[in-house]
């Protein structure tokens, strides 16, 4: 049960920004325009961030989601984000988006441990500024996103096919607030 | 010197949302709508969570930056708010704002630290879900901004004195729609 009276059985921040809309739509817009909007990383590249950083937070509404959604736009390569969350060292992905789950890494734990060689090492494959910039975004973003679905106790679905679900809507339609009941 | 090639001479956020505008905007209004909008909890109380979190965080700028605009609201002197960052349950701020500092401190190591026992230890001081909701929002919310700031490697002015002598001035200026160069 959440600590707070939220709309029942709605899962996660959905019951959340329901609750509070006033600050919940600029939750999503933040989401929109950092998942969605223009980006030399894709889409499923930055909801692979994501899920990351949420799995390393050990949130697991926010890592189930967006895993779910990374897989759906990965399409026929959506086998790459198992491999990721599972360890993403020796995932079939390219060098420099290694280097900046690592930067992400990092961010998770504290934007402190951001190092200049953790930076200099995202350049060498091929990282700019923007890239970095994002990264950092995401991560710092999800640092706050899966703190405060847990934090406030919000329902975490257990069965997978939610999520599914969840991903695909993410996929097709991106962060569009609920309407209130 | 930043991770990242950022405008000359901007301190902590203002550097990134310069280098992205299209991410300041909603990072603003969020923070306008947390910190200023009209709330059972004050002005006060809500930019002294922020700054709790951030020292908790051990992010300079947006410990100094908020603890600067608290202290104006408070109408307190350094001296205060370095207390409550210290040890907020030695101090005389409410039960009832210990309560949810005790929260946010939660929030800030991890989202599950949160403990039901926590929630109505607050209820009980006469926090309502809104107030409880907006203290774990701020929380996380400031979990991301100090990430942001030194995830880039941000330069900020180390002398506390001009967040102390511009607290006025950016409580009044909020968070929407301001220069960021001033």
């Amino acid at each position: 049960m959440a600590h707070i009276q939220v709309p029942d059985g709605v899962p996660g921040i959905r019951s959340l920004v329901m609750f509070r809309p006033e600050s919940g739509q600029y939750l999503y817009e933040l989401a929109q325009i950092l998942l969605r909007g223009e980006s030399s990383l894709t889409e499923a590249e930055r909801e692979l961030i994501a899920a990351y950083v949420s799995s390393r937070n050990e949130c697991v509404f926010c890592m189930c989601s967006h895993a779910a959604a990374a897989r759906h736009l990965f399409k026929d390569k959506k086998h790459v984000v198992n491999f990721v969350l599972d360890d993403y060292k020796t995932a079939p992905i390219s060098d420099r988006l290694k280097s900046l789950l690592n930067i992400a890494g990092k961010v998770q734990k504290n934007g402190k441990e951001v190092l200049p060689s953790d930076v200099e090492e995202a350049r060498k494959h091929g990282a700019n500024d923007r890239d970095i910039h994002d990264t950092v975004l995401i991560a710092a973003t999800f640092s706050m996103f899966n703190r405060y679905v847990d934090g406030l106790a919000s329902f975490t679905p257990t069965d997978p096919k939610a999520y599914e679900e969840m991903g695909a809507r993410l996929g097709e339609k991106g962060y569009v607030l609920p309407k209130q009941s | 010197m930043a991770h990242i090639d950022l405008p000359e001479g901007l301190p902590g956020i203002r550097g990134p949302m310069a280098f992205r505008p299209q991410t300041a905007k909603p990072l603003n209004e969020l923070a306008e709508v947390l910190l200023r909008s009209e709330n059972s909890l004050t002005r006060g109380e809500r930019e002294l969570i922020a700054t709790y979190v951030s020292s908790l965080n051990d992010c300079f700028y947006c410990q100094n930056a908020h603890g600067g605009i608290a202290q104006h609201y408070f109408q307190c002197d350094i001296n205060y708010i370095d207390a409550v960052k210290k040890d907020f349950e030695s101090t005389a701020i409410s039960t009832k704002l210990k309560s949810l500092l005790s929260i946010a401190a939660s929030v800030q190591k991890g989202g599950k630290h949160v403990t039901p026992e926590q929630i109505e230890k607050a209820k009980h001081h006469g926090a309502t879900d809104f107030e409880i909701h907006d203290t774990v929002l701020i929380a996380a919310a400031f979990c991301m901004f100090n990430r942001y700031v030194d995830g880039l490697g941000t330069w900020a002015p180390q002398d506390r004195d001009i967040y102390v002598e511009r607290g006025p001035r950016r409580a009044q200026e909020g968070y929407l729609n301001f220069d960021l160069y001033k």
